[in-house]
């Protein structure tokens, strides 16, 4: 259910990540509103299938506009709506199933382009909407229902990958802290480029990791989130590489490269050296 | 048919040896002077050489097939000698490279050995073998050579060297073949009076696609469709322009479904195999209510299938490619002429009922150099798509039919939902609703059903009726067959779906409608039945065209084997 429409009838369950993804979101959205003087009508929220894709319709407050698609296909949708109008802010709201899984092939092409919009990744470490299989980023040897004797692949380093192909702004976050999720989004949002913000998202039913990102000094688990300080120099990517390598959830930002033109400013650029031919010159081209 | 006012010339041998162009070098050069041409080409399956063959057919009046028997072969070797001789009708000629050796037992045809290479070499310019072919054609066809020659002053205008070397070439040629007796006699041409394009099916797909005011093109490189993607990035450019060529199928469809949201005329082009790639997301576009265009120019088989060959046999996938209730507006031209206003008109529909439109293209009208009447633009119609204009809050998913089109940066936000959805376009499971969407969804293909379409001796109890790229030989086989006496009514329609309204009621009036298609399984003819038309297919799937004449022959076979044959001679 959400404010707006009584009928909408699908609930993430309680201590589902997803609530503090959709509150981060909608902080950046507004901040960036403010920002820019823009309408919330100017924001296009492009949503992958699975649970972390149903914020696009539990969004509250002034609705953006909304794109809900199919699976593993955010990333070219948000392309062609950017493309189309590139004074839009396009974010997209995806799960690691659809982004890292059958979504995979979108990334590398989206980071050579460097086209600016924002991928917003909630990592639960499993598929949680078709009900607890595994994902790319379940651990190794996990139990899920799609692995009973335990996951013999390995899991997918998001964040490293990221930095391999080329994406020129990563950072990670933690549901858990919707106030430096939004910051990092919205630092997201106005990077000039491709920018991913991979955020752990935890599924309380079916992969609750609360106690290993929060830790248990009863349990005596030391906490897998932990914040990158505040002296990283983000443009380093020796030391992007040394805070992914470190291990666990860094919170913060890994990396921001503000030195690549992106796709739209060099198409831009190509497209006011190049007018088009009118219709009747083209035409006349194949003329008798 | 070929002998009098009418030519069929095929170039065989390697790429790179000049075959492919040669085709349509003729062709230009005759419609340049008034005749009418078009060609017919067969990729090499190789980058580089590989044994391919192209054809051109000229003729004194308007053609509008590839035609049926050889009057003249050139063969630049002999593999291209053997394997096309037969097809060269008795009488006709084969002109032969030296490395070629002509059959002494071949006396049904003309054999004449010319040393094109060793000739171009004498010019200078050692690319000119093909001059000397058209040389030696001007002779055989007897059309004037200083048609020839004004074709190359034209085309070659710039650089001087070059044009009196092919001038040179095609005099040798010419001369080599002085003591032969020509073939036909075309007769002085009758040049139009009207202005005209030469120009191939995928160009004219492009154009088309300008003129409707295509902002947006995303594609992935495949045959026989590269040429439109290369056509886009080259010309669909300026302020607000994309033209991109994506990373695969998928990336082409749901980015353009991304540009036909944010509110942009937008399409893509492929071919079969990418087409199945695209058919996830274009259930997305009949889904979310998108308008988008998908051009399918198809090639042969299923999987790789025949990349270089021409098949008609993606009807059934183009009309439902996607899982679920859903039906797809399909348009396919049946001439180059045709592939612009198809192309036009796949805008115009998609515009209108705000959706995916699939225009069906083939290998050989792609291909196809032909010329035709030029496109009056200002005279060709652009629909646009209605667009929303009030306030936010608004729910575009609400009324029963056709909304207007609300798009982001202005009012009225929404979500563009491919699961199901309510009015607000969030996802629902509620039967309610999933039954309001499914009936605005297919009501709207109510709104194409007033296409244009031809028809002929409409009171006949049987009918023939091509679809696509087959309209041209089929004709020619009906027209054979109505000077033979038999009494066929004439159908055609580029909107194959749905088909114009009152088309169809006509069809499901006759005793049987005869459906030429080149393809296995009779795939129009079994779109038909199921429409309630009496329908049977002739089926061919070589990868070739329909000959007009062959084609005339199994018309009157099927007639026959259903004991209609008297039915359908006029008494
Ligand atoms: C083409 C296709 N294959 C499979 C599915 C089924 N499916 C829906 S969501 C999903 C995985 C969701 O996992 P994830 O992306 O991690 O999202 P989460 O639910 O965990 O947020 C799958 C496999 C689908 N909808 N479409
Ligand atoms: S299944 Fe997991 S991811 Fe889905 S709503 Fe429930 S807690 Fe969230
Ligand atoms: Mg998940």
């Amino acid at each position: 259910m959400s404010e707006k429409n009584p009928e909408y009838d699908f609930l993430w369950c309680p201590g589902c990540g997803d609530f503090g993804v959709r509150r981060a979101m909608e902080f950046a959205m507004e901040e960036l509103n403010i920002k820019t003087e823009r309408p919330m009508t100017s924001n296009v929220v492009v949503a992958g299938i699975g649970c972390s894709g149903n914020t696009v319709h539990l969004l509250e407050g002034e609705q953006p506009y909304g794109f809900h698609g199919i699976h593993g296909r955010s990333l070219p949708v948000a392309m062609g709506i950017k493309m189309s109008n590139p004074e839009l802010n396009v974010v997209t709201v995806a799960g690691d199933g659809d982004f890292l899984s059958i979504g995979m092939e979108h990334i590398a092409p989206q980071a050579a382009r460097n086209l600016n919009i924002c991928a917003v990744i909630m990592d639960n470490g499993v598929y949680g909407l078709t009900k607890g299989q595994a994902s790319p980023t379940t651990t190794h040897d996990t139990v899920t229902s799609s692995t009973p004797f335990g996951k013999i692949e390995n899991p997918v380093n998001p964040l490293e990958l990221y930095l391999t192909l080329g994406v020129t702004y990563i950072a990670s976050g933690y549901s858990s802290k919707p106030k430096d999720l939004a910051n990092l989004i919205l630092r997201g949002m106005e990077h000039p480029g491709f920018s991913i913000v991979h955020v752990a998202s935890p599924c309380t039913t079916y992969n609750d990791t609360y106690t290993q990102l929060k830790g248990s000094a009863k349990l005596n688990i030391a906490p897998t989130a932990w914040t990158i300080p505040a002296n990283h120099d983000a443009s380093d990517r020796k030391a992007a590489r040394a805070i992914i390598e470190e291990g666990g959830v860094p919170v913060g930002v890994v990396y921001e490269d503000n030195s690549r033109p992106s796709f739209d400013a060099q198409f831009e650029t190509i497209r006011a050296n190049n007018k088009q031919k009118s219709n009747d010159a083209q035409l006349a081209v194949f003329d008798l | 048919m070929a002998g009098r006012s009418e030519i069929v010339v095929r170039f065989a041998g390697e790429g790179g040896q000049g075959v492919v162009t040669a085709a349509e070098m003729l062709a230009r050069a005759a419609t340049g002077v008034g005749y009418h041409a078009l060609t017919f080409a067969t990729f090499p399956s190789q980058i580089l050489g590989g044994p391919t063959w192209t054809q051109a057919r000229v003729s004194r009046v308007p053609i509008s097939s590839p035609g049926d028997s050889v009057d003249i072969l050139v063969a630049f070797n002999d593999y291209a000698y053997q394997e096309h001789r037969s097809d060269v009708r008795d009488g006709g000629v084969i002109l032969l490279d030296p490395s070629a050796t002509p059959d002494p037992a071949d006396t049904a045809h003309r054999c004449i050995t010319v040393p094109f290479d060793a000739l171009a070499k004498e010019t200078g310019e050692a690319r000119a073998a093909n001059m000397v072919v058209m040389g030696g054609l001007s002779k055989l066809i007897n059309m004037p050579l200083q048609f020839f020659k004004d074709f190359v002053s034209i085309r070659f205008a710039a650089r001087e060297s070059v044009v009196t070397a092919n001038h040179k070439a095609l005099d040798l040629g010419l001369n080599h073949l002085a003591a032969e007796e020509s073939v036909s006699d075309l007769g002085s041409p009758i040049k139009p009076d009207y202005p005209q394009s030469f120009i191939k099916g995928n160009e004219a797909v492009s154009l088309g696609a300008m003129h409707a005011g295509i902002e947006s093109y995303i594609g992935y490189p495949i045959s026989p469709a590269t040429p439109i993607l290369v056509y886009m990035e080259k010309n669909l450019t300026g302020e607000g322009k994309v033209a991109v060529q994506a990373s695969s199928e998928i990336e082409s469809i749901t980015a353009i479904i991304g540009a036909g949201f944010a509110g942009k005329k937008t399409m893509t082009a492929t071919s079969g195999p990418g087409f199945t790639l695209m058919q996830e997301g274009i259930g997305l576009a009949w889904m979310a209510e998108i308008p988008i265009v998908v051009v399918d120019v198809q090639r042969g088989g299923p999987a790789t299938g025949l990349p270089t060959k021409t098949e008609q046999s993606d009807l059934l996938t183009a009309i439902y490619p996607a899982h679920g209730d859903s039906r797809m507006p399909v348009i396919a031209p049946g001439t180059v002429e045709e592939c612009f206003y198809g192309s036009v008109m796949a805008f115009n529909w998609a515009e209108r009922y705000q959706g995916p439109v699939m225009l069906l293209s083939e290998h050989s009208l792609a291909e196809r150099a032909q010329n035709i009447r030029k496109p009056d633009l200002a005279n060709v119609p652009v629909e646009e798509r209605v667009r929303y204009t009030g306030n936010n809050d608004y729910l575009r998913y609400e009324s029963h039919e056709l909304s207007p089109f609300s798009s982001p940066g202005g009012p009225g936000a929404y979500i563009a939902n491919g699961s199901e959805h309510d009015v607000y376009g969030d996802t629902t499971h509620l039967g309610k609703y999933h039954i309001h969407m499914t009936e605005r969804r297919f009501s709207k293909l109510k709104l194409l059903e007033d296409g244009d379409y031809e028809a002929e001796n409409s009171n006949a109890k049987i009918a023939v009726m091509p679809w696509g790229g087959s309209k041209g030989s089929v004709r020619e086989a009906l027209d054979l067959l109505l000077a033979a006496g038999l009494d066929l009514g004439w159908y055609y329609t580029m909107f194959v779906s749905p088909l114009p309204a009152k088309m169809l009621a006509e069809l499901q009036s006759k005793d049987l409608v005869i459906v030429p298609e080149l393809n296995f399984q009779g795939q129009m003819a079994l779109n038909l039945r199921s429409l309630g038309v009496k329908a049977e297919a002739i089926t061919q799937y070589t990868g070739l065209p329909f000959g007009p004449g062959d084609l005339a022959g199994r018309i009157k076979q099927l007639l026959s084997g259903i004991g209609q044959s008297t039915g359908a001679v006029k008494a």
